[in-house]
């Protein structure tokens, strides 16, 4: 996004790498400090809040398979978040994650018989693609991110709907299906690759030269330019990183369905992956990335939404919940730097 | 820095501001102009006959009073994703609250519609959070609203067909459709209003610099949420028009309008950035979605999926070439 947008004049909070304690104001008050805290780990707060009231009054919530059922359900979003988290944190954004979803979805059953794998990478190959368009539209052209990737995302679905012949194609493909509904050891493979993702993100944010790059292109880009920094490639990494999560994302929803439904797939993502980003404590000004955050963010939606249908109100109900979370979140991390 | 670039430059008869400029401004209408033109030549009176022009204009007219508030907002140097889910919501409320009479019909939308905006406005330029966001939210809490208020999507509310409603809003005058015409007062209004008064030079005042604006006195604040309130009920109106049009209302409209709307407001030359954009230009780039969709319409062997890829790729290259021009214009910066 854009200064203009944000209306607010406080100088940005541009140098905080991620992970670190925002100790930005020496000898601010004790109270400040406990404020500060809220902010910072708003979503922890709020998910233990939640947890406590399903474990009170939700029948059968604490059983395993209700809580495997939560976390295999909020896989895709997680894996497309952790790649809109890397987009934000550079002060950008990602519309075109639902449709690389569709596009993988309606390529893997294209390529399935050249074998599953080939068909899969095939699919993640598209996301690199389509990552790697969006990343030289912003950083090369220098078109705003919005603008850049709305043009991928009108423009993506069609095209997979024109791969896929507007149909849905059942795939029954004992290796895909592996990986869609299997499970290590009791856990469910696709929260294992989430787990293994955040693991890989996190480290690459937090101790690579990459992830310091990452977050004073997000900060501050002229400084980062007048610095010496490689801003074009950054940016151009980072774009290419969501295409391929989200092409991830496309698989492993395809994997767990046993189809591939290019009208539906990965439809509005791009609004979830952006709420768990900003709820996780990622502001939208870039300049800070929050990893954990993050899934916690996206786990905070799937939650409510749960808890809603557990307790039979409808579906609406939920989404008007998620619309008061994400603009109470918000508005609490607001002061810091402008979200 | 403009008059920088511009000294630097100074011996070049047309520079690249007055060519960016001509572009933005004169851009979208030249080429709505072409495609008429090239459509006309290629299917003759199939697409150039008074039937299928109707038809254009008919289905252009939600698009282009939506469009009307976005360029508000984006000139302010906001976005307003809620508007699909207003449409929506403004919708089912119309053919919900029909069975009252017709002025309830009207006055229902109208009011919730309006304290959504008015919502957006408040969080927006008195809590100062980030519009995205905000309008993200509402986004979420209208389609919510709108589907709570048919139990789900269950329930489709009818609009009897003896009402005022209906009958003024499926009439015909020369043939074009209600909708047409109020999408019509409703450009030559907004015209008026952002060219012509001080509120309009307000909201490009704002959208150039917030912080310019604020120290002139400029009710940075109030003009912030007058323009999401214009956004919301532009959106509501287009959603009477529909129920009365369609004589039902669906909760499950109106998605991505707003990204189509923004994508209109764009390639009319209207910078995402603020401060800079035109409502003709608006006008000519919901004109040009739909003619394009129509055209591609007339292609009967290609698919109906096309239209998005080419309405994708064309906003693309228009914003491509945008930006590729006002570049030239202000290098140094990126």
């Amino acid at each position: 996004m854009t200064e203009p947008m944000t209306g607010t004049a406080a100088p940005r909070d541009n140098t905080a790498p991620a992970g670190d304690p925002p100790g930005r104001l020496p000898g601010a008050s004790r109270e400040n400090a406990v404020l500060r805290q809220v902010r910072d780990h708003g979503v922890y707060v709020a998910i233990g809040v939640l947890l406590l009231f399903n474990l009170l009054f939700t029948p059968n919530f604490a059983t395993v398979g209700n809580l495997r059922l939560q976390l295999v359900q909020v896989v895709p979003v997680a894996i497309v978040a952790l790649g809109m988290a890397l987009v934000v944190a550079t002060e950008g954004i990602d519309l075109s994650v639902g449709s690389v979803m569709a596009i993988t979805a309606a390529i893997i059953p294209l390529y399935l018989g050249y074998g599953p794998w080939v068909a899969v990478g095939v699919g993640i190959a598209a996301g690199v693609v389509v990552g790697a368009f969006n990343g030289t539209m912003v950083a090369v052209f220098g078109i705003q991110p919005i603008i850049a990737t709305l043009g991928v995302l009108v423009a993506g679905r069609a095209l997979a709907l024109v791969l896929a012949d507007g149909r849905l194609v059942e795939i029954f493909d004992p290796s895909l299906q592996s990986l869609g509904n299997g499970t290590l050891g009791g856990v469910p493979v696709t929260v294992l690759i989430v787990a293994a993702l955040a693991a890989v993100v996190g480290v690459a944010v937090r101790w690579s030269i990459f992830g310091r790059r990452l977050v004073a292109v997000g900060g501050n880009r002229t400084a980062a330019r007048l610095a010496g920094l490689p801003v074009r490639r950054t940016l151009l990494v980072v774009y290419v990183a969501s295409g391929a999560l989200a092409a991830l994302a496309g698989v492993v929803n395809t994997a767990r369905l046993g189809a591939s439904d290019p009208s539906f797939v990965g439809l509005l993502i791009e609004l979830s992956a952006i709420t768990a980003v900003v709820v996780g404590g990622t502001p939208l000004s870039g300049g800070r990335i929050r990893v954990v955050g993050t899934l916690l963010g996206a786990l905070l939606m799937q939650l409510i939404a749960a808890t809603v249908i557990q307790h039979d109100l409808p579906d609406s109900v939920a989404r008007m919940i998620q619309a008061a979370i994400i603009v109470v979140a918000v508005y609490v991390q607001r002061d810091r730097g402008g979200a | 820095m403009t008059t920088l670039s511009t000294a630097g430059r100074g011996r070049r008869q047309v520079t690249p501001e007055a060519l960016a400029a001509f572009a933005r401004r004169a851009g979208a209408p030249l080429v709505l102009v072409l495609v008429l033109v090239v459509g006309t030549a290629a299917f003759g009176g199939s697409f150039a006959g008074p039937q299928n022009l109707r038809n254009v204009a008919l289905d252009s007219s939600y698009l282009v009073l939506i469009a009307i508030g976005m360029t508000f907002v984006i000139v302010s140097g906001g976005i307003d994703l809620s508007v699909g889910s207003v449409f929506a919501l403004s919708g089912v409320l119309t053919a919900y609250a029909a069975q009252w009479g017709s002025a309830a019909a009207i006055a229902l939308p109208l009011a919730v519609c309006g304290v959504i905006g008015l919502l957006n406005g408040l969080l927006i330029g008195r809590a100062r959070i980030a519009p995205f966001i905000v309008t993200l939210a509402t986004l979420l809490f209208a389609r919510g609203l709108a589907f709570a208020a048919s139990q789900e999507g269950n329930k489709v509310y009818l609009i009897p067909h003896d009402l005022v409603l209906t009958d003024v809003g499926q009439a015909r005058l020369l043939g074009l459709s209600t909708p047409v015409f109020v999408a019509a007062v409703a450009f030559a209004v907004g015209l008026v209003v952002l060219n012509r008064t001080r509120f309009g030079q307000a909201v490009y005042a704002i959208g150039g610099s917030p912080e310019s604006a604020e120290l002139m006195g400029l009710p940075v604040a109030r003009v912030r949420v007058v323009v999401y309130v214009l956004s919301a009920l532009l959106a509501a109106v287009a959603g009477i028009l529909v129920a009365a049009q369609t004589s039902s209302g669906l909760p499950t409209i109106g998605e991505g309008r707003e990204l189509e709307a923004i994508a209109a407001v764009v390639i009319g030359g209207t910078l995402l950035s603020g401060g800079i954009g035109t409502l003709t230009g608006t006008l000519a780039g919901a004109l040009l979605l739909k003619v394009i969709q129509n055209l591609i319409n007339q292609v009967g062997t290609l698919s109906s999926y096309y239209q998005q890829v080419v309405s994708g790729v064309f906003l693309l290259l228009v914003v491509l070439i945008q930006t590729g021009l006002s570049r030239r214009s202000a290098e140094g910066e990126a």
